[in-house]
C-alpha cells in the first residue's frame, strides 16, 4: 500500500512500545512504594529485580511456560527480599549497606547459576514467553490503582501508613511493626521480581545484569512520584516515554543519547531537593525503627 | 536527707483490702542499664475511682504505669488485674484487658485522619478491608457520647494540642478502656480545657470506670482526685484518700524533707549598672516561626543586665525553646534584634555568637550537648579554641592543652569520674550536664571570650541532688561575677531558688514578671496558665 | 562501669569480630558452591592462593587491584565519618581518571616527570572532588538524602563521560582517550623483577602514604574532629558552633578527591589513557572496603588486599570453578559483616547511656 502509515496507527506502536518499557518500572516501583511506605529503604529493587528475571528464565525452562517463570520470577525476588529482610528486621543491620550487598549479590549468584546449569555466564537458552497479550503488561497497568485502593482501604495498608510513619505510635495501637514490615518487604521483592520476570520473558532469555539499573530508575519513580502510587505510576510512564524517546533519537542522533537517557536521574534529583524545603513527602520513619 | 517516721494511715500497702482491686501492681523494679527508673514501686487502683500518682520527675511514675499499660515488661514484681497475674503482659493483651494509657507525648500517627488514628489497630471492616466511613461515623458516635470534641476527619497533623490528647483519650475508650492512664496531661492544657478534661473524666468514673493521673501538681491532685499515691525515687512511700491530707503534707512526701517551700540563697548582690552600659542581652520584638508558619515566639522583648539571673517560667510548649534557640544561633528569627552588650548578633552564625560571649546549656543534653562517643577532654574542646591549634598549619591539635583544660574542667565541677579519657556516655546523667555546664561556664568561643551571656534550659532535668547543687552554685558564681544568666526551666522551686526576675512565657509571649520579692507560686501558676 | 582499657578491648572486639564471623561464613559458602560444581574445596583454595600470592605476577596483579580499592575505600569512609553514605565513588573516580587523562594528554612530552605527575595527581583529585561536592552542597544546602543523590550522579556522570570520550575524544575503534604525553607512573615491575608484568605501579606507594595521612586527618586533626563530631551529634555539633553544613560538604569534597586520586593507578600508571568503563565496580567495593575496614586505615589496607586477592584469584580458578564464585563472595562478606555488627554490639552490651 503506498504511503505512510497513518498518525494513528503511529501513535499506537509508540505506545505499545512505551507500555513494553513501562511494565518493569511500573511493577518494581509498586513494590518500592509498599516497602517504603512501611518504612524500609527499598535500595535493594535492582537485586530483587535481576534474582526474579533470572529465576523465571530458570522456571519457565524448567516447566516449558511462560506462566512458570512468572511464579518463578515472584518467588525469585521474594526470596532476594527475605534475605534483605531477615538481616535488616532481625539482625537490625544498616539497610543501606545490606541493600547494595544484596544487589551485588545477586548479580554474582545469577552468573554463577547461570554458569552452572547453561554453562554460560551471559545467556540462558531460548525460553518461552507470552504470545500475544502479555499478562504482566496488564499487571503493570493495573498494579498502581489496586495498590492506591489497598492503601487505602485495608487494614494491612492502614497499619503500613502507620508503621511507616511512627512506629512507636503503632506499637502502642497493638500492631507488630516489624512483622508488617517485613511482608512489605516480601511484598516488595515478589512485585520487583515479577518485573524481572517480564524483562527475561519478553526477550525470551536471561542475560546477565539485564536489569542494568531499572530498579533504580524505579526507586527514582517512587521519589519523584512521592510515595503516591497513582503518582509514581505517572512518573514511571514519563521516564518510559524518555526512554521511548531515546531509542528513537538514536537514529537522528539530534540529541546525544546519554543525556536523555540522563532524565530520570535527573528529574529525581530536582524532585529530592525541591521535596526538601520544610516537610519532606518522604515516610518520616523511613530507615528507622523509632520516630 | 531525713526522713520523718511515716504515720500509719499512710504507709504503702498495695494489697490493702479494697474492692476488688481493678488493677495493683506491687514490688515493680525496672532499670534502664545502670538507671534504677522503679524500686519496689506499688500502686492499686479500683473501680469507679480517679486515682492521682504524684512524685517529682525521675521519680518512676511514668515507667510504673508503662509496666501497667504493656509496654513494658518489669524485671520484678507482679502486676494483677481483677486478681489475675499479667505481670508482663504486651500492650494488645492490656488493651483488651480494658486498659488504656494516653500518654505524655503523644503516639499518634500525623499523617493520619483522626478517626483513623483512633480505630488504628481495631479497624471496622469486612475481612482485610478497611472501612474509613464506618469508622469516622463510630468515632463521631464516641464523641457526641463523651463531648470530647475534635473533627475527625482531620489529619493530626493539623491538630492542636489539646485536640491531639482528646483523640488520645478516643482512643484508649474506643477499645473499650475502663482505665485511664494519663500521664501528664495538663501539661500542654489551658485552664478553660483543663476544665474540660475534668468533666470528661468525671463523667467516666461515674460509669464505673477509674482513671489513673499521673501529676507533679498537687493543686490538680486536690481538684479532681480520690485517691493519691506518692512516689520518690522509684518507691511508692505513700498512699491515702485525697480527703485525708493536704497539699504541703504531700509535698513534703514528695520531695522527703520538712522543706514546704524553697528557700531563697541569694548571696551577693548585683553590682549597679553604669547608667550607659549596654544591656548584656538585649531582645526586642523577637519572633520566631515554626516548621508550620506559627508563631512560636510573637514578638518577646526582654532585657538582662550584668549580674543578673532571669528565669522564664511557663507550661512546656509556649516558645521558651524556640526563643533560647533563636538567641543561641540554631533557629533563625523571622523578626526583631538580638544584642549582647550592644552588639547585634541576630544574623550572626553560632560560632560568632559565642564568639561574642554566649553560651547554651541545651535543654537536650544527650543529643545538643554532647557528643556521646567523644571523651571529656574532647567534649569540653568542642569548640574549637584557637589556643588548643597545634601544626602543622593549625590543623592539627594540641592534645596536652586539650588534656589541661579537661583537667580544669573536671576539678571546677567535681567531674566523676575524673578521667580526661573517659567516653561521656559511660558517665551518670548528673555528670554529663556538668561536662555541659564546666564547658559554656569557662571561657567560650574560639578566642575564649569570658563568659557574657549564659543560656541554660532546664540544666538540671534529670540529674542527681548532689549534682543539681554544683550546677546551681555554678550559675550563681557566674551571677556573681557579673554575667547575665536566662533561666528556662519547668521546676518552679529552681526558678524561685535562682533568679533575681521570673517573667512568665504564654503562647509566645511574656505575659507577667515578678522580681524576686514579690513572686508566689501561685502567682506563678496563675499567670503560667493563663487564668487572671 | 568499666575500666578504660577494658572499653578499649572490648571497641577492639566489636570492630574485628563481625569481619571475623563475615570470613568464616564466606569460607562455609565458598565450599558450598566449589562442592555443587564437583570440585575439592582444598584444591580450589589451594588455587587460588598459588595463582594470587604463590607468583610473582600474581602479586602484582592484588596490589594493583588493591590499590585502587584502597582509595575509593578511604572515598567511602570519610563521608561515613560525618555522618554520610558516599555511594558515587565510581563516578568520582571516572571523573578523577578522565581528568587526570585529558591532562597529561594536553601536557607537553617534555615536561619534567615529577612535575607532569603532581600536575596529573591534582587534576585526579579536582575531578573527583567536583563530582563530590554535588551531592555534599544538596545535603548541606538543601538537605536532599545523599544516598540517593550519589546514585543517581553515577548515571548522569558515567553517562556524561561516555558520551565525552565517544563523540569526541576517543581514538578510533576504542572507548579510550589518546595515551598521556606526560605524567607517567612507572611500573613496580622496574624495580621488583619478581612483580614484571602485572600492572602494579608506583601508586601504590601513593596510596599507603594516603591512608596514613587520611587516618591522621580524621583521627587527630582538627577538621577530622569536627567531621567525627558531625557524624555523631550533628546538633551538639551545631550548638558548639561548628558548621554543620561546611563540614558536611568538606567531607564529601575530600572523599571525592580521593576517589578521584585512585584513577591514577589504572590512567597514570598502567594503560596511560582513559578508558570509559574503567572503573570496572571499584567505586561500589570501596563500600566494602570502607565497611570490612571499619573505617581504619589498617582496616581498609587489609581489607582492600582481601577483596583483590578474592578478585584475583577468581581468575585464577577459572580454569576449574567459575570465576563469579568470588563476586558471590565478595557480597556474602559485606552482608555478613553489615547484619554481624549490631547483632555483636547488642551482644557485648553497649556502654551504658
Amino acid at each position: 500500500m503506498p504511503g505512510a502509515p497513518s498518525v494513528g496507527l503511529v501513535a499506537l506502536a509508540l505506545l505499545a512500545q512505551l507500555l513494553r518499557i513501562a511494565t518493569p518500572y511500573l511493577l518494581a516501583a509498586a513494590g518500592g512504594v509498599v516497602a517504603e511506605r512501611g518504612g524500609m529503604m527499598s535500595l535493594g529493587l535492582e537485586g530483587y529485580m535481576l534474582t526474579g528475571a533470572c529465576a523465571a528464565a530458570f522456571g519457565a525452562a524448567a516447566t516449558g511456560s511462560a506462566s512458570g517463570g512468572v511464579a518463578a520470577g515472584a518467588v525469585g525476588g521474594a526470596a532476594a527480599a527475605a534475605l534483605f529482610a531477615l538481616a535488616t528486621v532481625r539482625a537490625r543491620a544498616d539497610q543501606i549497606i545490606t541493600a547494595i550487598a544484596i544487589n551485588l549479590l545477586a548479580v554474582g549468584a545469577t552468573r554463577f547459576a547461570l554458569r552452572v546449569a547453561f554453562g554460560s555466564s551471559s545467556n540462558s537458552p531460548r525460553i518461552p514467553g507470552f504470545g500475544g497479550l502479555d499478562p504482566l503488561v496488564v499487571g503493570g497497568l493495573l498494579v498502581m490503582p489496586v495498590l492506591a485502593a489497598a492503601i487505602a482501604r485495608t487494614r494491612f495498608g492502614l497499619r503500613l501508613r502507620a508503621a511507616g510513619e511512627r512506629p512507636d505510635a503503632a506499637t502502642a495501637a497493638g500492631i507488630d511493626v516489624a512483622r508488617i514490615r517485613i511482608v512489605a518487604v516480601l511484598l516488595s521483592g515478589a512485585l520487583a521480581g515479577l518485573g524481572g520476570a517480564y524483562l527475561a520473558l519478553d526477550q525470551h532469555q536471561f542475560t546477565d545484569e539485564m536489569t542494568a539499573g531499572r530498579g533504580f530508575i524505579a526507586l527514582a519513580a517512587v521519589i519523584f512520584g512521592r510515595w503516591a502510587p497513582l503518582r509514581v505510576g505517572v512518573a514511571c510512564l514519563v521516564f518510559a516515554a524518555a526512554e521511548t524517546l531515546e531509542l528513537h533519537l538514536q537514529l537522528t542522533s539530534a540529541v546525544p543519547s546519554q543525556f536523555v537517557s540522563m532524565i530520570p536521574y535527573a528529574l529525581t534529583i530536582v524532585a529530592l531537593i525541591r521535596g526538601s524545603g520544610g516537610r519532606s513527602p518522604a515516610p518520616a520513619a523511613l530507615g528507622r525503627w523509632e520516630r | 536527707m531525713t526522713d520523718r517516721p511515716i504515720p500509719t494511715s499512710t504507709r504503702p500497702d498495695a494489697t490493702a483490702p479494697s474492692p476488688a482491686s481493678a488493677l495493683a501492681l506491687s514490688g515493680i523494679r525496672k532499670t534502664f542499664g545502670s538507671v534504677v527508673a522503679d524500686d519496689d514501686a506499688s500502686l492499686a487502683v479500683a473501680p469507679g475511682e480517679i486515682h492521682a500518682l504524684v512524685g517529682e520527675n525521675g521519680a518512676g511514675k511514668s515507667t510504673l504505669m508503662r509496666i501497667a499499660s504493656g509496654l513494658l515488661a518489669p524485671d520484678a514484681g507482679r502486676v494483677t488485674i481483677g486478681g489475675r497475674d499479667v505481670t508482663g503482659w504486651s500492650v494488645t493483651d492490656a488493651i483488651a484487658a480494658g486498659v488504656g494509657m494516653v500518654h505524655q507525648h503523644f503516639l499518634l500517627v500525623p499523617t493520619l485522619t483522626v478517626a483513623d488514628n483512633v480505630v488504628l489497630g481495631r479497624e471496622p471492616g469486612r475481612g482485610p478491608l478497611y472501612d474509613p466511613a464506618e469508622a469516622r461515623r463510630a468515632v463521631q458516635a464516641l464523641v457526641d457520647a463523651t463531648a470530647l470534641e475534635v473533627a475527625v476527619s482531620q489529619r493530626v497533623a493539623d491538630c492542636s494540642v489539646g485536640e491531639a490528647q482528646r483523640v488520645e483519650i478516643l482512643k484508649a475508650l474506643y477499645r473499650g478502656a475502663r482505665i485511664l492512664i494519663l500521664d501528664e496531661p495538663t501539661a500542654v492544657l489551658a485552664p478553660p480545657e483543663v476544665e474540660r478534661l475534668w468533666t470528661v473524666l468525671r463523667a467516666h468514673r461515674a460509669s464505673g470506670g477509674s482513671v489513673v493521673l499521673i501529676t507533679h501538681k498537687l493543686d490538680e491532685v486536690s481538684a479532681i482526685s480520690d485517691i493519691v499515691t506518692v512516689m520518690r525515687a522509684g518507691r511508692t512511700v505513700a498512699r491515702m484518700p485525697t480527703a485525708t491530707t493536704t497539699p504541703s503534707a504531700l509535698a513534703r512526701l514528695i520531695v522527703g524533707t520538712e522543706r514546704a517551700t524553697p528557700t531563697t540563697t541569694s548571696t551577693a548582690t548585683r553590682a549597679p549598672r553604669e547608667a550607659a552600659a549596654p544591656l548584656a542581652l538585649d531582645v526586642r520584638d523577637l519572633v520566631v516561626l515554626d516548621p508550620r508558619g506559627r508563631r512560636a515566639v510573637a514578638g518577646v522583648t526582654l532585657a538582662i543586665e550584668r549580674g543578673e539571673i532571669v528565669g522564664i517560667a511557663g507550661v512546656e510548649g509556649n516558645g521558651q525553646r524556640e526563643l533560647i534557640e533563636a538567641i543561641a544561633g540554631l533557629r533563625a528569627a523571622s523578626a526583631g534584634t538580638i544584642a549582647i552588650d550592644g552588639l547585634r548578633i541576630e544574623r550572626a552564625t553560632v560560632r560568632a555568637r559565642r564568639d561574642a560571649g554566649l553560651a547554651h546549656i541545651p535543654e537536650d543534653r544527650q543529643r545538643h550537648g554532647l557528643v556521646l562517643p567523644f571523651s571529656i577532654a574532647e567534649n569540653l574542646a568542642l569548640d574549637d579554641r584557637a589556643r588548643y591549634r597545634a601544626s602543622p598549619f593549625g590543623l592539627g591539635l594540641d592534645r596536652v592543652a586539650i588534656d589541661d583544660g579537661a583537667r580544669r574542667g573536671i576539678s571546677a565541677l567535681d567531674i566523676r569520674p575524673a578521667e580526661p579519657t573517659r567516653a561521656v556516655a559511660t558517665l551518670s546523667g548528673g555528670n554529663q550536664q556538668k561536662v555541659v555546664v564546666a564547658r559554656e561556664t569557662a571561657g567560650v568561643g574560639r578566642n575564649d571570650t569570658p563568659l557574657r551571656v549564659l543560656l541554660a534550659a532546664h540544666p538540671t532535668r534529670g540529674v542527681d541532688v548532689g549534682a543539681v547543687a554544683t550546677i546551681h552554685a555554678r550559675l550563681r558564681d557566674a551571677r556573681d561575677a557579673g554575667r547575665a544568666v536566662l533561666l528556662v526551666s519547668a521546676e518552679l522551686t529552681e526558678l524561685l531558688a535562682l533568679a533575681d526576675r521570673i517573667v512568665v512565657m504564654l503562647r509566645g509571649r511574656i505575659v507577667a514578671t515578678f522580681t524576686r520579692g514579690d513572686v508566689t507560686l501561685a502567682a506563678l501558676g496563675d499567670a503560667m496558665t493563663g487564668a487572671r | 562501669m568499666l575500666p578504660v582499657a577494658a572499653l578499649r578491648r572490648q571497641r577492639l572486639t566489636e570492630a574485628v569480630l563481625p569481619v571475623a564471623i563475615a570470613a568464616a561464613i564466606a569460607l562455609i559458602a565458598g565450599d558450598l558452591l566449589i562442592l555443587a560444581v564437583g570440585q575439592a574445596p582444598a584444591t580450589v583454595y589451594r588455587l587460588l592462593l598459588e595463582g594470587t600470592w604463590g607468583n610473582g605476577y600474581g602479586t602484582g596483579q592484588v596490589l594493583y587491584k588493591a590499590t585502587t580499592l584502597i582509595f575509593t575505600g578511604l572515598a567511602v569512609s570519610v563521608p561515613l565519618a560525618a555522618g554520610m553514605f558516599n555511594i558515587g565513588a565510581e563516578s568520582q573516580l571516572a571523573a578523577g581518571g578522565f581528568a587526570a587523562g585529558t591532562v597529561g594528554m594536553l601536557l607537553a612530552p617534555t615536561t619534567p616527570a615529577p612535575l607532569a605527575v603532581a600536575i596529573c595527581l591534582l587534576a585526579a583529585a579536582a575531578g573527583g572532588a567536583l563530582v563530590g561536592a554535588v551531592p555534599g552542597l544538596l545535603i548541606a544546602r538543601t538537605g536532599a538524602n545523599e544516598v540517593i543523590t550519589t546514585i543517581m550522579l553515577n548515571v548522569i556522570v558515567l553517562s556524561a563521560l561516555n558520551w565525552a570520550v565517544a563523540a569526541h575524544l576517543h581514538v578510533p575503534e576504542t572507548l579510550h582517550t589518546p595515551t598521556i604525553r606526560a605524567g607517567t607512573v612507572p611500573r613496580l615491575g622496574a624495580l621488583v623483577p619478581s612483580l614484571r608484568g602485572s600492572a602494579a605501579n608506583w601508586t601504590v606507594l601513593l596510596a599507603l602514604l594516603v591512608v596514613a595521612a587520611t587516618g591522621w586527618l580524621v583521627v587527630r586533626s582538627r577538621p577530622g574532629f569536627a567531621i567525627r563530631a558531625v557524624g555523631s551529634a550533628p546538633e551538639a555539633a551545631a550548638t558548639a558552633g561548628i558548621s554543620v553544613a561546611r563540614t558536611r560538604v568538606g567531607a564529601f569534597i575530600v572523599g571525592g578527591a580521593l576517589a578521584g586520586l585512585g584513577a591514577a593507578n589504572f590512567v597514570l600508571g598502567y594503560k596511560h589513557y582513559y578508558e570509559d568503563g574503567f572503573a570496572g565496580g571499584s567505586g561500589y567495593l570501596g563500600i566494602a572496603v570502607a565497611l570490612a575496614g571499619r573505617g581504619r586505615p589498617i582496616g581498609i589496607v587489609l581489607a582492600a588486599l582481601a577483596f583483590a586477592t578474592l578478585s584475583q584469584g577468581g581468575l585464577a580458578i577459572h580454569a576449574v570453578v567459575p570465576k563469579q564464585i568470588a563476586d558471590v563472595l565478595q557480597a556474602v562478606v559485606i552482608l555478613v559483616v553489615a547484619a554481624a555488627t549490631p547483632v555483636v554490639a547488642r551482644r557485648l552490651g553497649e556502654p551504658p547511656a
